[in-house]
């Protein structure tokens, strides 16, 4: 194929799947290079197969107590020891995996969503609705996100769902505020110019033009915020405002091991590690996205 | 410089007016009626009806927020359904205990990243580079509260070291006069007691320094490796200055605005994190306050509470802008 583009003249433009498959091929060919990065992705990966295999692969199920063997130090029937229910703390994380990875992907999706809402209108039509989008970006950022969170939970009262909602609410002006820039910096374009000349409608200029040149920067934000939303997430289940028990959400399960602290210690070390261990790939994972896909974003 | 700042104090005013406007509608987009949450289900209807009145609960949305506005303009933040004292008066020794908190925190955060920056950033590709943003990587995926839960196990349960709770010792506690207890313990000069303040706060103040402390060195190394590549750190390294000067001196002085954009950010971030914090180690501070109230539906208080938060956040955000000036005086203001 590089051949073909070498020998046409510079006056033949190139075929337009050319153009398309480059650039992801050599942002792939960068992360694959990028060892941290591959070490993110397949840690993600690991956990994302545990997550959808879970019903399968965990040695026992969510809630199958055993009250006789409650708080039993890790050993070879139960690998991370058991609870203050007898219930196997390597189900309950396995379990836990499915729960995790899908709040910290819905609610990255929510917030994507209704980011590109508001950053598209706010970049695009500009003036007074810009500004009042602009503003409520700017004065929910004021707030420490947590706190938001915690706020927003207060209200809706403390479930899984809420705790996703909020999550989600939280990082909308993240992304809000990216796309709105990159719509402006991209409406400046001559191209764009010309398809309103020739009077492509609005809606058509933003789905053709406008959101493929912004979907780097998302997958690079969005990858990155799922690490935090999932903390968040945890965050909120060890406060009591998210997952309840007696679902196995990390934070949650943490949130019980509190009490055993002294006499269980492994019901707290290894959910913590799970969590860690998920957020550290995601983080890595999205650093490398960035160096690959974007690598003016670094700062 | 004055004329910059009473600007960027007035461009407070809209995002506080903001802040408010937003916590108000949260709170009140709550479902049920809180004076029926606040009397039970046992109370009467016209209880329920009486309080609603005596709250303002039957104005208008618009009425109602416009009058707590000037509420808070007059310095008063409503009352604890709990407890029935103003919010403004039970306030501050909480307030007091986080600003403890987060001070020792942000300190700890400062000097440990910004050195293991630097000296990563000096000794690049050193064993101690890798070592040191390894552990940076690993710091801010860490949860917080995990990190507590660990410290206290090793520390406390099983080294038995520090105590894993509080913030004074229950049997001899401190005289409050500020609230802030290493202030108080000094002023009374009871160095037993200041020490015993001191190990209290060693362990919830490293949790809380973690992911800035990580941040921090992480923004230090890239802004003075980027800084020490330029000429004129060449030419000081030509004309025979000792590396030591160079880094300390030169560079640093050049990379640190970067790290003050980002210990400015943290600041508030670890407002936050205060929250996860105190609730593992029991600190008497504004999370759990706050913490408590959303228990107990405490309106007022959660309002309040995290409205305070809230502004401190802005004003730390507006410091570090001010403080621009003074370390970099390239920057004008118009």
């Amino acid at each position: 194929m590089s051949q073909v583009a070498e020998n046409q003249s510079p006056l033949q433009p190139s075929s337009q799947h050319d153009e398309v498959v480059s650039p992801w091929l050599d942002a792939w060919r960068k992360f694959r290079k990028n060892k941290l990065a591959l070490f993110g992705a397949i840690t993600v990966i690991f956990f994302i197969i545990l997550g959808i295999l879970s019903p399968w692969i965990a040695p026992q199920g969510i809630n199958d107590q055993n009250m006789a063997n409650t708080l039993q130090a890790p050993s070879s029937s139960h690998l991370l020891g058991t609870d203050d229910f007898g219930r196997d703390v390597l189900s309950r994380i396995i379990h836990g995996a499915r729960i995790s990875l899908w709040v910290g992907f819905l609610s990255v999706v929510g917030s994507i969503v209704m980011g590109c809402l508001l950053g598209i209108l706010a970049g695009y039509y500009g003036r007074w609705v810009d500004t009042i989008i602009s503003r409520l970006f700017d004065i929910m950022l004021a707030f420490p996100s947590i706190l938001l969170a915690i706020t927003i939970v207060a209200v809706l009262g403390p479930s899984l769902q809420n705790a996703l909602i909020a999550i989600a609410i939280i990082n909308v002006p993240n992304f809000g505020r990216l796309i709105r820039s990159k719509v402006l910096s991209v409406k400046q374009e001559e191209y764009i110019m010309a398809a309103k000349a020739i009077g492509m409608k609005d809606s058509r200029l933003l789905m053709k033009h406008i959101l493929p040149n912004s979907i780097s920067p998302i997958i690079v934000q969005g990858t990155l915020s799922i690490g935090t939303a999932i903390i968040e997430a945890a965050a909120l289940g060890f406060l009591g405002l998210g997952a309840q028990p007696p679902q196995p959400e990390w934070g949650q399960m943490l949130a019980e091991s509190k009490a055993y602290i002294t006499t269980a210690p492994w019901t707290m070390i290894f959910p913590g590690l799970a969590i860690m261990l998920t957020v550290l790939g995601f983080n890595l994972m999205g650093d490398g996205l960035r160096d690959a896909l974007d690598p003016k974003m670094k700062h | 410089m004055l004329t910059y700042t009473l600007r960027r104090l007035l461009m407070l005013i809209p995002v506080l007016l903001g802040m408010a406007l937003i916590v108000f509608f949260i709170i009140h987009a709550i479902p049920g009626d809180p004076a029926q949450i606040i009397l039970g289900q046992q109370a009467t209807e016209e209880n329920v009806e009486a309080l609603n009145e005596q709250l303002g609960l039957n104005e208008p949305l618009y009425v109602q927020f416009f009058s707590y506005l000037g509420n808070i303009l007059t310095g008063d933040l409503g009352e604890s359904f709990q407890t029935n004292n103003a919010i403004s008066e039970e306030v501050w020794p909480f307030l007091a205990a986080t600003i403890e908190l987060s001070f020792v925190a942000m300190l700890i955060a400062i000097v440990i990243g910004v050195n293991a920056g630097i000296i990563s950033a000096w000794f690049q590709n050193s064993w101690f580079d890798y070592s040191a943003m390894l552990l940076a990587l690993i710091g801010v995926s860490i949860p917080i509260f995990w990190l507590g839960l660990m410290e206290q196990w090793a520390f406390s349960v099983e080294l038995n070291w520090l105590p894993s709770s509080g913030r004074e010792n229950v049997r001899d506690p401190v005289e409050p006069i500020t609230h802030l207890f290493l202030i108080d313990t000094l002023i009374q000069g009871r160095l037993d007691q200041f020490v015993d303040v001191v190990r209290h706060l060693i362990l919830p103040s490293v949790a809380l320094a973690t992911i800035p402390m990580a941040i921090i060195a992480r923004i230090t190394r890239s802004s003075m490796l980027e800084v020490m590549k330029s000429d004129y750190i060449r030419t000081a390294r030509a004309k025979g200055m000792r590396m030591f000067g160079v880094v300390y001196k030169h560079s640093l002085k050049n990379a640190v605005i970067p790290v003050l954009t980002i210990i400015g950010l943290q600041t508030g971030l670890l407002l936050g994190g205060a929250i996860l914090t105190e609730t593992i180690f029991s600190w008497p501070g504004i999370g759990r306050y706050i913490y408590g109230a959303i228990d107990a539906r405490d309106y007022p208080v959660i309002q309040s509470g995290v409205l305070i938060v809230a502004t401190m956040f802005i004003f730390i955000n507006l410091i570090v802008d001010l403080l621009y000036a003074a370390v970099d005086p390239r920057i004008k203001y118009h």
